[in-house]
């Protein structure tokens, strides 16, 4: 995994609340083996018509969207479906970060496991984002804090365990697996 | 009882640091959400830690057509039946237990770990599936993990886990004939909102949910993620032991007297503290039906969509192609599901069948009736009522996730209205354009009777 520290982009924003998994990603993607080469499918039934064609009117295919690294999403972002796909479909069309005021859990979990960011915003800096379409915005992990263009700083909470690994490129299962002495451990006492 | 469950499972605590190393009794398998982490783990060099506390199974991908599943015609989507074949090659390599294609014990992965007994209160359970919180039903911490974290568990047989907060969820009072465990759920949903349980387990308790069967209580704790919430819980009692004494893997002898002395010690204390508390009259819970593309848009099946003009709303009833402040009652049906990991099990479809029989299916609809799992499909036709669906003119197919999440050939047309006894509604989930109104098994039923959306206790008169 790519170690993240600052995030610089213009946003692109869809403000809807309650975007589920299986609008990210449609389950007849979910027949694949692999977990690279998603992005084509992020988002498929909205931003593509029955007969394949890009809709020009939906935020992912306009033009000035084109390098945009920041999703600003409306709340609860990510419900639904437990598939990691939802992220690796996000990273892989080129997002680094997701800003809402609130995101559904298991995604939630499932982005800081990819490289993809979730950042928990104020109202107020979300009204703003929400309103204020291709700002641009940078994200400091290190310090926690995202930075709008007038120079406004807003806070965002992040496990500390959490940004350890994504400022270090490390995935958990390192760590996880450095605890096998309290895993064999509790294993002996509860086959007691 | 999530305090008990979570500090029993807590091989590391957490610290302001570092979260929480938390082991898992069960680590229940399919083929949709684990072949990049057995790639993982191959990448790595690690082996599969505990395959004895790993169980696989085939439900989300597989079809559930007959031809395919025992008839011998192979797997239609090629890349189905790669998944179907990869999860036969991870299980067999790292020596994890598969209920393979034509096994008579597979079935849904929520279905099968109760059924088989697999599912036990006080165990820890996870799955990469966001329905795993089905298993709270019977007292037990069981959660939907992400591919990664499916890979961490077969790796460590432990996940890195933040202590969530928990919802008591209080149900009042008795079900009035006639209502279901899915309309009282859909009834709580609505109450708290489809983001109300985030970063909580919900604990299910009152006279209600005492009341209720096992297969209703999982119906119950199977909706949590619906609310968003992280689990769902039920404490265990004598209808849990009921349901789990001489099930296959449920402990026997000494064994189970002993398990049943932990069991009862862990509900809830008196005064143990909730970080929230709702209450809801379980009597005043109507037959209900869902008008929107969430689980939390749902009205009585006697009542109006409501009038709202945000355009979140809009643009929902504009998807489902109804209108603010309309009735849902009368409204035309093209297919009925009867199936999914919500309501699939025996009781289920003996509610649906109840309405069926001596009935037919309306001209135009069509119903499938899947059973959860191939011990469910083996129990319903020694009660004979697959006889009841097909005489009905239903199709009667093999177990599996099927038109829940429509990746198997399950699947309704673009603009065709799905009553189904699944668990989501969201936007294209049983196939592109398709609307689905989510519902109770006699619901689905009566609609499949008369082809309009129908209250089930007019047939029952």
């Amino acid at each position: 995994m790519q170690a993240i520290h600052r995030i610089r982009s213009r946003t692109v924003v869809l403000p809807a609340a309650d975007v589920d998994t299986d609008q990210i990603i449609p389950a007849r993607f979910l027949t694949t083996t692999i977990r690279d080469g998603l992005g084509r499918a992020l988002f498929a039934d909205w931003r593509f018509d029955s007969n394949g064609h890009p809709r020009p009117d939906f935020v992912l295919n306009r033009p000035e969207t084109a390098g945009c690294e920041i999703l600003v999403a409306g709340r609860n972002f990510g419900c639904g479906s437990s598939r990691e796909h939802a992220p690796w479909a996000l990273h892989d069309f080129g997002i680094r970060a997701v800003i809402s005021t609130s995101i559904a859990d298991i995604f939630f979990n499932n982005s800081l496991k990819n490289g993809l960011l979730p950042v928990l915003v104020d109202e107020g800096t979300h009204s703003w984002l929400l309103a204020n379409p291709g700002a641009d915005v940078e994200i400091d992990l290190e310090a926690a804090t995202v930075t709008l263009p007038d120079g406004r700083r807003a806070g965002f909470p992040i496990d500390a365990f959490a940004r350890h690994c994504l400022l270090h490129g490390v995935d958990e299962l390192g760590y996880l697996l450095s605890q096998h002495a309290a895993i064999a451990a509790h294993e002996e006492v509860r086959s007691r | 009882m999530f305090e008990k469950i979570w500090r029993a499972h807590e091989v590391v605590p957490e610290t302001a640091e570092t979260p929480a190393v938390l082991y898992v009794d069960l680590h229940l398998v399919h083929e949709v959400t684990s072949p990049q982490a057995f790639t993982l783990l191959r990448g790595r060099g690690i082996t599969v830690r505990r395959p004895d506390r790993t169980l696989a199974t085939l439900d989300h991908s597989t079809p559930t057509d007959p031809q395919q599943v025992f008839g011998g015609v192979p797997i239609r989507l090629e890349s189905a039946a790669r998944q179907v074949a990869e999860l036969e090659r991870n299980a067999a390599e790292s020596g994890v237990e598969l209920l393979g294609l034509k096994d008579v014990r597979r079935g849904i992965v929520h279905v099968i770990g109760p059924e088989l007994g697999a599912t036990q209160p006080g165990m820890t359970i996870v799955c990469g599936d966001s329905h795993t919180s089905t298993h709270g039903a019977f007292g037990t911490l069981a959660f939907g993990i992400g591919t990664t974290e499916v890979g961490h568990v077969l790796a460590s047989q432990c996940l890195l886990q933040r202590k969530p907060k928990t919802l008591a969820v209080d149900v009042s009072g008795r079900l009035a004939a006639g209502v279901s465990a899915k309309d009282l759920v859909l009834a709580i949903i609505s109450h708290i909102g489809v983001s109300g349980g985030s970063g909580q387990v919900i604990e299910y308790r009152g006279e209600a949910i005492r009341a209720l069967s096992m297969d209703e209580r999982m119906t119950v704790c199977n909706m949590s993620i619906e609310a968003g919430a992280k689990a769902g819980m039920v404490a265990p009692d004598e209808t849990t032991f009921d349901y789990l004494r001489g099930r296959a893997r449920a402990p026997a002898g000494a064994e189970w007297e002993h398990a049943l002395e932990c069991w009862r010690g862990l509900p809830s204390d008196a005064s143990a503290v909730f970080n929230r508390e709702v209450a809801l009259d379980a009597a005043q819970v109507e037959p209900m039906i869902s008008y929107g593309t969430n689980p939390g848009m749902v009205v009585a099946i006697g009542g109006r969509i409501p009038e709202r003009d945000d355009e979140a709303f809009l643009k929902a009833l504009r998807y489902m192609g109804f209108e603010p402040g309309e009735a849902l009652a009368g409204k035309r049906v093209d297919v009925v599901f009867i199936g999914s990991c919500t309501n699939s099990r025996l009781s289920d479809l003996r509610a649906a069948a109840e309405l069926l029989r001596d009935r037919k299916v309306a001209r135009g609809v069509r119903m499938l009736v899947v059973p959860g799992s191939q011990q469910v499909k083996r129990a319903a036709e020694a009660e004979g009522l697959h006889e009841v669906f097909t005489a009905a003119g239903a199709e009667w197919r093999e177990s599996g996730c099927s038109m829940c999440i429509g990746m198997n050939g399950d699947t309704a047309a673009a603009g065709h209205y799905v009553v189904s006894t699944s668990n989501r509604n969201f936007e294209g989930r049983q196939g592109r354009g398709a609307r689905t109104l989510l519902a109770s098994p006699a619901t689905a039923a009566a609609a499949a009777v008369t082809g309009r959306i129908t209250d089930p206790r007019e047939l029952k008169a």
